[in-house]
């Protein structure tokens, strides 16, 4: 196969392994005044994705650098192009990375109600935005000869767009509270079920618009296919979650993910950015990429480097299989 | 348009700030790493409950620092991208690599076993965990050296060619990227000085609670080992920073040049290196100095004959290379900020042997402005290493890779001064908020001091340990 080809389908894989892994970190982030009844319940909640979220949010880090090594002009245009939303990401990024530290270095409530806070929005913005950003990929955007991004902030802000956000919002939320029902014991388990219930008829009415929206007004046969089966997967993964099995419920949702991104990828195909104002100026798999020979490079340790990625991150999750109860949290030392 | 809204020189200080605040916290990350591995070493290995009572100490600073090295980091890996987007055209089939390069290699290794070992002590045998620490600070001195090696591409441009139809720089060797001399020269002299500027910690630490006579049994041999670190460190830095010297003369001769301000070309006696001078504010003439002869022309050639060449002849000679232009760096600048990072790390490798000379067999100094010194040891090797970066950036300029591409041409076209003023405030801002609560947060951990040992089983003798939550 055309190593551009390849890299244009490892980057989807980069940002599925994100997606999928940081997306329930976010949806936990946002289920704590959900599901957090006091301190104990919220710590809870934390501790289910304390020993992973670092390990989850550098997948974008690495799909980042990935992008800029395999398509410069890609991430040029989209980094520069999406440049204060991209702020607004980092911002809350480093707000609740630093948070989830920083909460439990007091005992005062004060102190943890504000890093509750910070958890929250720090979650909430990147769920949506990022959805945002890739449904104005795959919109379209106007760009001018150098493919520099010409649009404005508002550009990025269409209905479409917003639509993208809102979907990838829910869809995180539900991952994340269907991973809370799949890692906590007790009561908050049972809560975190109905909840899943609850926001998952909203989420199934929102990304089956988006992904019908996507395949009416950008989509091929193979993105259709891969959108339905996305639609497919969610509602099975709301079933599996009513009748209370979480760990297909949690898988399903996963895929899910997995899958919308395929389709947005898939919609894109053989465009990376297509420029809206004059097809001449898009981004393409072809002018975007690197040499051949940088490509070779990287996919060499991409094809080393990944399983054995895979196979150390799947041990970690194995390490902290178990459930967390309120119990843990009394019997810690701090 | 108006000049405080100039995207060059906005981007410029958002990188450089956001840069020198990254790297506050990887000298910490890298070097902590290490010193909690080698205490928690010492522990699986004697059993002693001090040894576990420093890991936990020292492991409890270091992911304080933890947390915000990996945030602030995500920061640089977009800002190529964000402010530098014509510069990552320019350069991302060769730059792109070592960095893909490092997030699959190192950053995900740091990430993930980091996080082992903070919840992994009830989970996991001794020695695994004992493991999970040691792979972390594999990932991290990994990481370290690929983003040296990218960053040495900026400084010496070596592996490419320029593909003319895609107005940009392919790699043609990934092997001779890797092995760029600058980086090979870069790497021991930043790995050694992030070992400094823990050790440095450690010193500032152990000497606060020995100054109060508390903690003794812990903080006594603390400190033995950031001063004998200090003093290792110290010497190998130097060692390198000299090779690193050399490589530079080869590569920038003209950030030598700079970073002694020689205006003209110096051979043997002549070539000397100035402690210290008292000038015209741009440096070109010279009120007072107290000058070792010969030392500059041994730093940059390793005879005591060489010649130096100096900022007039190269600036000359660029213009006949590249056209017409000024390619001479902010003197003032590099010349200080060289001065300082030497100053700064031969001052306290003197501290180090001091200390180990007092603290001898036991002995504990009775003055009080001994132990003030050696608080001091943390932040003037944080400073070193700070202005070592701002001497090694800045003398690259007006280049961003040296020789290829002019700053000014790096910037991202497409992004306004306001934009970029809107990010600059709001990055100095929440990362002033940070430092400031990140500061007291250390200095809480460090005033309590280490907690008392585990509570060791009756019948294994075995250390218990709580469940680590957040």
């Amino acid at each position: 196969m055309d190593l551009t080809i390849l890299w244009f389908w490892i980057i989807a894989f980069m940002f599925i392994g994100y997606f999928v892994l940081d997306g329930f970190d976010f949806g936990v982030g946002m289920s704590l005044p959900f599901l957090g009844r006091d301190d104990t319940d919220r710590r809870v909640l934390i501790n289910t994705i304390g020993p992973v979220w670092d390990l989850n949010e550098t997948w974008v880090i690495v799909a980042g650098a990935s992008l800029f090594a395999a398509f410069p002009e890609w991430y040029a245009t989209m980094f520069s192009g999406f440049y204060l939303p991209l702020l607004l990401i980092l911002v809350a990024l480093i707000l609740r990375g630093v948070s989830f530290e920083y909460r439990h270095q007091r005992p005062e409530s004060s102190w943890k109600k504000w890093f509750d806070g910070l958890i929250i929005v720090g979650s909430a913005v990147p769920a949506f935005l990022w959805g945002v950003a890739f449904a104005n990929i795959v919109r379209g955007v106007k760009l001018n000869a150098n493919h520099d991004y010409i649009g404005t902030l508002f550009d990025l802000l269409n209905p479409y767009a917003l639509l993208g956000g809102i979907t990838t919002l829910l869809l995180f939320f539900v991952h994340g509270v269907v991973f809370v029902s799949l890692k906590t014991e007790g009561d908050i388990r049972m809560r975190a079920r109905k909840l899943a219930t609850k926001a998952g008829i909203v989420t199934i009415v929102a990304a089956a618009t988006f992904l019908a929206w996507t395949t009416l007004a950008y989509g091929t046969v193979a993105s259709a296919l891969l959108a339905a089966l996305a639609a497919a997967l969610l509602i099975a993964s709301f079933l599996a979650n009513l009748r209370g099995a979480e760990r297909l419920a949690f898988a399903l949702m996963a895929g899910t993910i997995g899958l919308v991104v395929l389709t947005l990828f898939a919609s894109l195909f053989p465009d990376v950015m297509p420029a809206s104002n004059d097809p001449a100026n898009s981004l393409t798999i072809a002018n975007a990429s690197s040499s051949t020979y940088t490509l070779g490079v990287i996919s060499w340790t991409a094809l080393i480097g990944m399983p054995v990625i895979l196979l150390y991150q799947g041990w970690t999750y194995w390490v902290f299989r178990k459930r967390i109860g309120r119990a843990h949290i009394d019997l810690a030392a701090h | 348009m108006n000049e405080w809204l100039d995207p060059l020189l906005l981007s410029r200080w958002q990188f450089g700030l956001t840069t020198m605040y990254h790297f506050i916290f990887v000298p910490l990350t890298i070097g902590m790493a290490l010193t909690v591995a080698i205490f928690q070493t010492a522990w699986v290995r004697t059993d002693k409950a001090k040894y576990l009572q420093l890991t936990h100490f020292f492991g409890k600073i270091f992911l304080i620092n933890v947390a915000m090295g990996v945030v602030t980091g995500i920061v640089q890996e977009f800002q190529f991208g964000m402010n530098w987007s014509d510069y990552s055209r320019f350069v991302g089939d060769v730059f792109g690599a070592p960095l893909a390069f490092e997030g699959i290699v190192a950053f995900f290794l740091e990430a993930t076993f980091i996080g082992l070992w903070i919840f992994g002590w009830d989970k996991l045998p001794k020695k695994i965990h004992l493991g999970t620490i040691w792979m972390t600070v594999v990932g991290s001195i990994a990481s370290a050296y690929f983003i040296l090696a990218a960053n040495a591409f900026m400084q010496n441009p070596i592996a490419y060619t320029i593909n003319e139809e895609k107005g940009r720089a392919e790699l043609t060797s990934i092997w001779e990227l890797l092995t760029n001399p600058i980086a090979l020269a870069a790497f021991p002299h930043t790995i050694f000085a992030c070992f400094m500027v823990s050790a440095g910690l450690i010193i500032s630490v152990a000497a606060w609670h020995l100054y109060r006579n508390q903690h003794l049994e812990t903080m006594r041999p603390a400190l033995k080992f950031g001063l004998w670190m200090m003093v290792i460190a110290g010497v190998l830095t130097t060692l390198a920073g000299d090779q690193l010297g050399l490589a530079m003369v080869d590569a920038q001769p003209m950030k030598m040049a700079a970073a002694e301000a020689l205006y003209h070309t110096a051979t043997g006696a002549n070539a000397s290196f100035s402690v210290f001078t008292l000038g015209t504010p741009d440096g070109v003439h010279e009120l007072f100095s107290v000058r070792i002869p010969y030392l500059l022309s041994f730093l940059s050639t390793h005879t005591f004959d060489g010649t130096v060449e100096g900022i007039n002849n190269l600036q000359a000679q660029y213009v006949t290379l590249y056209g017409p232009g000024d390619y001479t760096p902010t003197i003032w600048i590099t010349y200080w900020a060289f001065r300082w990072m030497i100053g700064l790390g031969l001052a306290h490798m003197l501290v180090a042997v001091v200390g180990l000379w007092l603290t001898r067999g036991g002995r504990s100094p009775q003055r009080t402005w001994v132990w003030k010194i050696a608080i001091l040891s943390f932040p003037m090797s944080l400073l070193a290493m700070s202005v070592g970066w701002v001497f090694t950036e800045m003398g690259r300029q007006p280049w961003l890779v040296f020789g290829l591409m002019r700053t000014a041409d790096g910037v991202s076209p497409g992004v306004t001064g306001v934009e970029i003023l809107i990010s600059l405030i709001v990055f100095t801002l929440l990362y002033g908020i940070l430092a400031v609560v990140e500061f007291k947060l250390i200095l809480k951990a460090v005033q309590k001091g280490p907690d008392d040992a585990p509570v060791q089983d009756a019948e294994s003798g075995a250390h218990q340990h709580a469940v680590t939550v957040y």
